[in-house]
């Protein structure tokens, strides 16, 4: 009898360090964050101590152009950080998927990038950007091209390159361990067939590989939203809302403006955001799964 | 396997010359830049060619050194004491992270229990979280909620004494930092240690209960040693995001709790930039996660695409 009670609460005993952690520092904070958005509320007060007021926050947030101009600079980013880390990373998985010497070593190499901080990476690339001392300008003087202010009028296709530089090597990582996995005989069969290597590519490989790259690229949209650091560090959101994104503005109405509640009401408007794109990419995800599966199933049946 | 045109195609090895030095390159940059004096650094003439020097480390160590460099006359940088705070909070919270995260990814992976799926599903969902977004919230409670004493006798007595408002918060403290990191990290080892834990044969675990070993016992003597590649890519991913965070740590930190991403990026927002003391500074923190690649990139791999490819 007692063993049986015992067995029964064995996965909450298990679980109970986790919930109790997440529970206090995560579910419990996000909570108090969904009702601090309602009231007018600065650093210095306990949430009971600040005024209510309703969805005075929100609406303001609504009418506010700069909170606009931060959340398309946010989705901008987003955008082109994704696609074009997919199209390069994805196209580098099919080119150096065969077997060379040293493809452990060139691995890596590959992921240094993104095991180092995001303030070292800004402040390296804050170097290299600099519009007199920095490497790119002094390349540009050195073959007789005139200099351009990278962190000025480019800033935010600046930032992006260097998002590109940290991240486009997670993309490679996955899609090549993606088509290292794939049923040989499919890739087999076609050979056989006489596709050419670009008709293995765009009917075989791409297509079941689909659902690896959508989770992929779930990832990294969602780090994408993360990405804080290595802005501040680069440009400090400027010159003027340029290259402020959304985490950026968050921070800065919280600790230099001290508006916890307008900071509050932002953060939820940019969960919502989150909440949408990752319920849409898992059914697109669960849509292609399916394709995938018919595919192979197919495919085996042929060969 | 191999294709015929993977054998000697000069065109491809170029390529891939081209990628390592595009991913190693300003890593090697910042490596030579912090051993150059600021004047060669902005004159740029020297390029390849200039005498290394140790100053900016000696500079950004100044407080560690055992020696006093003629070069400096004031030691404004505290690097070795944010250094050390680093390295508290990352190990412990690596460690708790992962004691904890195991045992939860255990028993979702082994028992069904009531309310299993929704940790499960919450766990998921909490990884899309930004630490943007945690921002506000722990900034309002680790200062304000989490307190001992704000209106007791014991703040009676800190305020008569010290002033100010006579509690002891979670803001400030080693562990306020640690907790968050916990908890923000917990989501991801979770999902990762999962996908091992389904790999380990459940016959082993019965034939250890038939000998008459309890759940516990079960789970860390035959299930850990059998997960330590998991275990290891789980510990590189938590490390790396605890060593490296900034945004947290800066709103949650004071004086003496600080972190070194936060040293960097004051620094750097000062007005007059001294490129070589920065970057060496940059250097001394990104020199750990190098090392840690360079010894353990198999379980960095295995750990990225454990998330990802197995679904």
């Amino acid at each position: 009898m007692r063993t049986a009670m015992a067995n029964r609460l064995t996965p909450y005993m298990f679980m109970a360090p986790a919930a109790i952690i997440m529970a206090i520092a995560l579910m419990y904070p996000l909570g108090y964050m969904v009702w601090g958005s309602f009231r007018d509320w600065n650093p210095s007060q306990t949430i009971g101590e600040a005024e209510f007021v309703g969805l005075k926050n929100y609406i303001f947030l609504w009418n506010d152009p700069n909170f606009h101009e931060s959340l398309g600079v946010t989705l901008r980013f987003a955008f082109f950080v994704v696609t074009i880390e997919m199209i390069i990373g994805v196209g580098l998985a099919l080119l150096l998927d065969r077997e060379i010497r040293g493809i452990s070593v060139l691995r890596t190499m590959f992921i240094l990038p993104m095991m180092i901080a995001p303030v070292v990476v800004g402040l390296m690339w804050r170097y290299m950007y600099h519009p007199t001392v920095g490497t790119f300008n002094r390349f540009l003087d050195s073959i007789g091209l005139p200099r351009v202010d990278w962190l000025g009028d480019y800033a935010l296709t600046s930032v992006i390159i260097a998002d590109i530089w940290q991240w486009t090597p997670f993309i490679f990582i996955l899609s090549l361990a993606a088509l290292q996995s794939l049923p040989r005989s499919a890739l087999e069969a076609a050979r056989i067939d006489g596709a050419t290597g670009w008709q293995q590519i765009i009917h075989i490989k791409l297509p079941l590989m689909m659902p690896v790259l959508i989770v992929t690229a779930l990832l990294r949209l969602i780090d994408a939203f993360k990405v804080l650091e290595v802005i501040l560090v680069m440009t400090e959101g400027g010159p003027g809302l340029s290259t402020e994104i959304l985490a950026l503005r968050i921070s800065r109405t919280a600790t230099e403006f001290r508006e916890l509640g307008v900071a509050a009401a932002m953060s939820n408007y940019l969960l919502i955001l989150l909440l949408l794109l990752t319920v849409g990419m898992f059914a697109f995800n669960r849509w292609q799964e399916a394709r995938a599966a018919r595919l192979n199933a197919l495919v085996e049946e042929e060969s | 396997m191999s294709t015929p045109n993977s054998r000697a195609n000069p065109a491809f090895y170029a390529v891939i010359a081209l990628l390592v030095f595009m991913s190693v390159g300003p890593v090697i940059l910042m490596f030579m830049n912090s051993f150059k004096l600021d004047v060669d650094i902005i004159s740029g003439t020297s390029g390849l060619i200039f005498l290394p020097t140790i100053q900016n480390y000696e500079k950004a160590l100044c407080d560690v050194l055992w020696y006093e460099p003629d070069h400096i006359d004031f030691c404004s940088l505290k690097f070795g004491n944010a250094f050390i705070n680093s390295l508290i909070i990352a190990l412990i919270s690596t460690a708790l992270t992962l004691v904890i995260g195991c045992m939860a990814a255990y028993a979702l992976v082994r028992f069904r229990f009531m309310g299993r799926d929704t940790v499960s599903l919450s766990t998921l969902m909490v990884r899309m979280v930004p630490p943007a977004v945690l921002l506000v919230p722990v900034f309002g409670l680790w200062n304000n909620e989490f307190c001992l004493d704000r209106d007791g006798i014991v703040g009676g007595a800190i305020r008569d004494a010290f002033g100010g408002r006579g509690d002891v918060c979670l803001a400030g403290t080693h562990s306020g930092i640690i907790l968050i990191y916990v908890a923000m990290n917990l989501p991801f080892v979770i999902w990762i240690l999962q996908s091992f834990i389904v790999q380990v044969p459940r016959s082993l675990e019965e034939a250890a209960r038939v000998d008459g070993a309890g759940p516990f016992q079960v789970f860390f003597k035959v299930v850990l040693p059998l997960i330590k590649p998991g275990l290891a890519a789980a510990a590189i991913f938590t490390f790396r995001i605890a060593w490296n965070e900034y945004l947290l740590a800066s709103a949650l930190s004071d004086r003496d709790t600080r972190t070194v991403p936060i040293l960097i990026v004051n620094n750097m927002s000062e007005f007059n930039v001294e490129w070589g003391v920065i970057m060496a500074t940059g250097m001394l923190l990104a020199i750990p996660p190098i090392i840690f690649t360079l010894l353990a990139s198999r379980q960095i791999i295995t750990g990225m695409t454990a998330g990802a490819v197995k679904g």
